[in-house]
């Protein structure tokens, strides 16, 4: 017996679901390279104590010596 | 028989017919111009970084595609050039036009935003809310200068482009933007003046439809002459030089002879040779736009190089 013609649904909706695979496959080593790039630049990636930063921890001051009685 | 092959003429998208949601023939001149707004800029960004910017700006363009056509499937279906499209034609339904236009809308505009900068991506947004909002909702079934102000849409691209390479607006992004506006019109109202019964069955107030060809005329050879300053001005800030000024004069002398041409001619004459000039002029201001842009990068890649500039 002869299998019956595929029908031009099935063959729609096989693209659309390897077009929406492929997609995100795509974007996730797009996100992937991009964060390799990114890492590697050093863009924001500074500690929140680096020097010039908002609310950056002060450096510790030496205390000053104590005078003996 | 309870096979879906019951069904006599199954409406069921496959992945192409998404794409064409999206305009691609749109997408593909944002593509250039934001590519050559990101290549002109002084700041040279990592190449992942910039095809990052591209790719979303792109489908920032493309989202909007999809809101227009999830927004004007109504008159999409009675306008000859445009009843094909996914929507009208049934393909897709336009509640997923609308579903995609939004999703891709955030994926763009925080994905640009993240590999670029945050004021690239919150221009990219404006840009998506321009086209969608001002423009279709608004302006396009408002007033017969639909056109001149939802031209600036379309203009945005090479700024975002910039503004994602150098992080700011700048003169030369202002004028990359105003090459696009200006050209907007006179590009549009020469295809409205040939496909003319399209926008008027549709109720589309285009300039031909309220006001008549005549003025329409008038109106594309007055905008052309106001584009030519902008379109020459580029080539005395740090983008142009001397190969953009060459190019640029050529192609605004010719433009203009167009436009002139347009406007010279009466109904009757049109008619006559089935519009045959304002076909041409239309044709025309298609390859106006690409090469300009070509030029600036052959201004770039001259002075990456020592050469080039003033």
């Amino acid at each position: 017996m002869a299998f019956p013609p595929e029908h031009e649904i099935y063959r729609r909706r096989f693209s659309r679901n390897l077009g929406v695979g492929l997609a995100l496959v795509a974007f996730v080593a797009l996100v992937f390279a991009l964060t390799v790039v990114k890492v590697t630049k050093g863009d924001m990636m500074h500690a929140n104590d680096a020097p010039g930063m908002l609310g950056s921890t002060q450096p510790i001051q030496p205390e000053a010596p104590k005078v003996s009685p | 028989m309870t096979d879906i092959r019951s069904f006599e003429s199954p409406k069921e998208a496959g992945f192409g017919d998404f794409v064409q949601l999206l305009k691609p023939r749109v997408m593909s001149l944002v593509v250039f111009t934001a590519m050559v707004g990101l290549l002109v800029a002084p700041v040279r960004l990592h190449p992942v970084e910039a095809f990052t910017a591209i790719l979303f700006i792109a489908l920032g363009a493309g989202a909007s595609g999809a809101l227009n056509m999830w927004w004007d499937a109504d008159i999409d279906v009675i306008m000859r050039r445009t009843k094909g499209r996914p929507v009208p034609s049934g393909m897709v339904e336009a509640g997923e036009a609308l579903a995609i236009g939004l999703a891709l809308s955030g994926i763009s505009v925080v994905m640009l935003a993240l590999a670029t900068n945050v004021l690239a991506g919150a221009l990219l947004a404006f840009t998506i809310f321009f086209y969608a909002v001002v423009y279709s909702m608004w302006l396009k079934r408002s007033t017969p200068q639909n056109i001149v102000i939802g031209g600036a849409a379309g203009a945005f691209p090479p700024m975002i482009g910039w503004v994602a390479a150098t992080g700011s607006i700048s003169v030369e992004a202002g004028l990359m933007f105003m090459l696009i506006f200006m050209w907007t019109p006179p590009h549009f109202w020469a295809l409205a003046l040939f496909m003319n019964e399209d926008y008027s069955k549709a109720g589309v107030p285009m300039l031909t439809v309220t006001h008549g060809k005549k003025v329409t005329r008038n109106h594309i050879l007055v905008y052309t002459i106001a584009l030519v300053p902008f379109a020459l001005a580029t080539a005395f800030t740090s983008i142009g030089g001397p190969v953009y000024l060459a190019v640029s004069l050529l192609l605004n002398a010719e433009f203009l002879r167009g436009a002139y041409r347009i406007w010279k001619r009466d109904e009757a004459q049109a008619e006559a040779d089935k519009y045959k000039v304002e076909k041409a002029v239309f044709r025309f201001s298609l390859l106006y736009l690409f090469l300009h842009f070509s030029a600036l990068l052959v201004e770039a890649v001259l002075r990456a190089n020592g050469m080039g500039g003033w």
